[in-house]
């Protein structure tokens, strides 16, 4: 039972303590206290384990880790509407975050976000307080996937150290979209034109001076702490695109006015193809499998899972360092694709990063190795019980 | 289907509050009980208050401000600068600068901001005006008090080009004006702080 669980404490990372679901997705109610760095997620399939750790992952910006539009993640049979509140501790300071989807006055559901009860504009403003990462069985195939899963990737792990960036992503769409639409006119305003590609410019400039920064900071971790004899293997990281290029070695002004000179030049192919073929809307993050020097997509799809997860370790590391805020790892059916000796070895490294780790599987003897030191939680529909810990 | 609490005037009053921002079909069932309940005191001087407003309202053919006379309150009060206009895509965003009072000026309000997504161009923002003030002379600066969007920046840029010839000074807000952040919600002081430190754009 919980009280007589062993209580860690002194966490200097932000640590959930407790979750409170209200009608969000099988739940109706639910009021999960956590004690643990570590947090165990067994249940059978479709009871309920992926819906928790969702229900944690909105409190970054964008749709978490479904990407599912916000009205499905009401309960069926709740007012349309739901809630997910959440007490973190770090440094022994307490805190509530809460976001959901509301009812208004006049009847619409509006996205809340709140912290210590007082609102907040967006999900921006969590990032003060909690970053989070995760790996879910979507990602298993990222490596031989489309460019634009790989892209989204990317800038979430952008994400994670910069808080801005997925504001900057969400408006450089935009500023193509409009342009896209500019040039859909056979004539169009070329004035107008302008002031659209030196918004564009500025935009995709600065996204992708972030990728580059992120990306570059990342190697360099990954190549001071690289195993050969790990079980996860390390990731030889690069990035596609003609702007990242640029930005690494000429002032932000000078890769602006490079841009903007290659998007008026390219007016009558970009019209002709119905959207901007140049820039980092079309980057891609390429991986590969660093021991064997091979690309990761050609590798057995359990070693480009463990590729996968040694790169998130490693980013988490590297989350923990720059923003001195460890994230909060969501890691949704990790133990499929590994046989035991790796997921022992998971199990250590996870024990050994800064920050909480969430995690979820099937089958609850796959995780034994961590009865004792982990919140052992089982999911039955609508319901989660503490599994004695010891 | 219930018979409704009221008579069609009364209905037709609470229909009509339900449209206001803010309010729903309960809270404008509300209002319309204290309109009742203060007859004398309330709900005659709001009609009539109402109805002046409706037929005195005019759009300044100087800024494209709206207010009960042309030229607008602001731009005939002699004590502004006449050398410095603040130009914002809203009516909301003049209100909000004006309650920060943070400079003497006058304004522009270009009615929106250009966005071909929602196919708003050049033709549909109050631009022409805009370029006639600057030219006629007297124009030290123009500050581009648009709001951090993608759509509000596209803007700016536009702007910047169009009075690039005329000579006159353009400048936008400081930064510490949040990405997205509408003008309309930020306080008085976050705004008086970005307009009173403004920079070249
Ligand atoms: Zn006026």
């Amino acid at each position: 039972m919980f009280e007589h669980q062993t209580i860690e404490t002194g966490f200097a990372f932000p640590f959930v303590r407790r979750l409170i679901l209200a009608d969000f997705r099988s739940y109706a109610a639910l009021d999960l206290p956590l004690s643990h760095k570590l947090i165990v997620v067994t249940g059978e399939n479709g009871a309920g384990k992926t819906n928790l750790i969702e229900a944690l992952s909105l409190f970054m910006p964008g749709r978490g880790l479904r990407r599912a539009e916000l009205a499905t993640c009401a309960r069926s049979g709740g007012n349309g509407g739901f809630a997910v509140s959440i007490e973190i501790e770090s440094a022994g300071e307490r805190c509530q975050l809460g976001t959901g989807l509301q009812a208004q006055g006049d009847g619409r559901l509006a996205r809340q976000y709140r912290i210590d009860r007082a609102p907040v504009g967006s999900a921006r403003a969590f990032a003060d307080h909690l970053r989070l990462l995760w790996l879910t069985p979507a990602l298993d195939g990222l490596f031989a996937a489309a460019p634009g899963e790989r892209r989204r990737f990317l800038d979430r792990l952008v994400l994670c150290v910069d808080a801005d960036h997925g504001t900057r992503v969400a408006a450089l769409e935009r500023a193509l979209r409009n342009r896209n639409r500019q040039l859909e006119d056979p004539h169009p305003d070329p004035r107008w034109l302008d002031a659209t590609e030196r918004e564009i410019a500025e935009i995709a400039i600065a996204v992708a001076a972030a990728r580059v920064e992120t990306v570059t900071r990342l190697r360099l971790l990954i190549e001071e702490s690289r195993d050969s004899h790990s079980p996860f293997p390390w990731a030889d990281l690069a990035l596609r695109g003609e702007l990242e290029q640029w930005v690494g070695v000429s002032p932000a002004l000078e890769a602006e006015d490079r841009y903007r000179a290659m998007l008026r030049d390219n007016r009558r192919r970009d019209a002709a193809a119905g959207r901007t073929l140049i820039g980092p809307q079309n980057s891609d993050l390429l991986v590969r499998h660093g021991p064997k020097g091979t690309e990761a997509a050609l590798s057995s799809t359990g070693e480009q899972k463990a590729l996968l997860v040694g790169l998130v370790l490693a980013h988490a590391r590297l989350v923990a360092r720059m923003v001195e805020r460890a994230p909060v790892l969501l890691l949704d059916e990790i133990a499929a694709h590994f046989d035991t000796a790796r997921r022992n070895a998971l199990f250590e490294d996870l024990a050994a990063l800064p920050g909480q780790v969430w995690l979820t599987g099937a089958e609850a003897t796959a995780f034994s190795g961590l009865v004792g030191r982990a919140d052992m939680l089982e999911v039955t529909p609508g319901r989660v019980t503490h599994q004695g810990a010891g | 289907m219930t018979t409704p609490p009221a008579g069609p005037e009364i209905e037709r009053l609470i229909h009509l509050l339900a449209r206001l921002p803010g309010l729903g079909p309960r809270s404008a069932r509300r209002a319309a009980l204290h309109l009742i309940r203060k007859r004398e005191e309330l709900l005659g001087p709001l009609s009539d208050a109402m109805r002046q407003a409706h037929d005195r309202l005019v759009v300044c053919h100087v800024c494209g401000n709206m207010d009960t006379r042309d030229p607008c309150a602001i731009c005939a009060d002699p004590t502004r600068d006449q050398g410095l206009i603040v130009v914002v895509e809203t009516i909301a965003d003049l209100w909000a600068l004006e309650r920060a009072a943070a400079l003497p000026a006058r304004y522009h309000v270009l009615g929106g901001t250009l966005s071909a997504l929602e196919g708003t161009g050049p033709k549909d923002l109050n631009l022409d005006a805009l370029v006639d003030r600057v030219a006629q002379g007297g124009v030290r600066e123009v500050v581009l008090a648009v709001n951090a969007t993608v759509d509000g920046q596209t803007t700016a840029h536009y702007i910047t080009d169009l009075l690039n010839s005329y000579g006159v000074k353009i400048t936008r807000l400081a930064h510490g004006v949040p990405i997205g952040g509408e003008l309309d919600y930020l306080d008085e002081g976050t705004l008086a702080t970005a307009l009173r430190s403004r920079t070249d754009f």
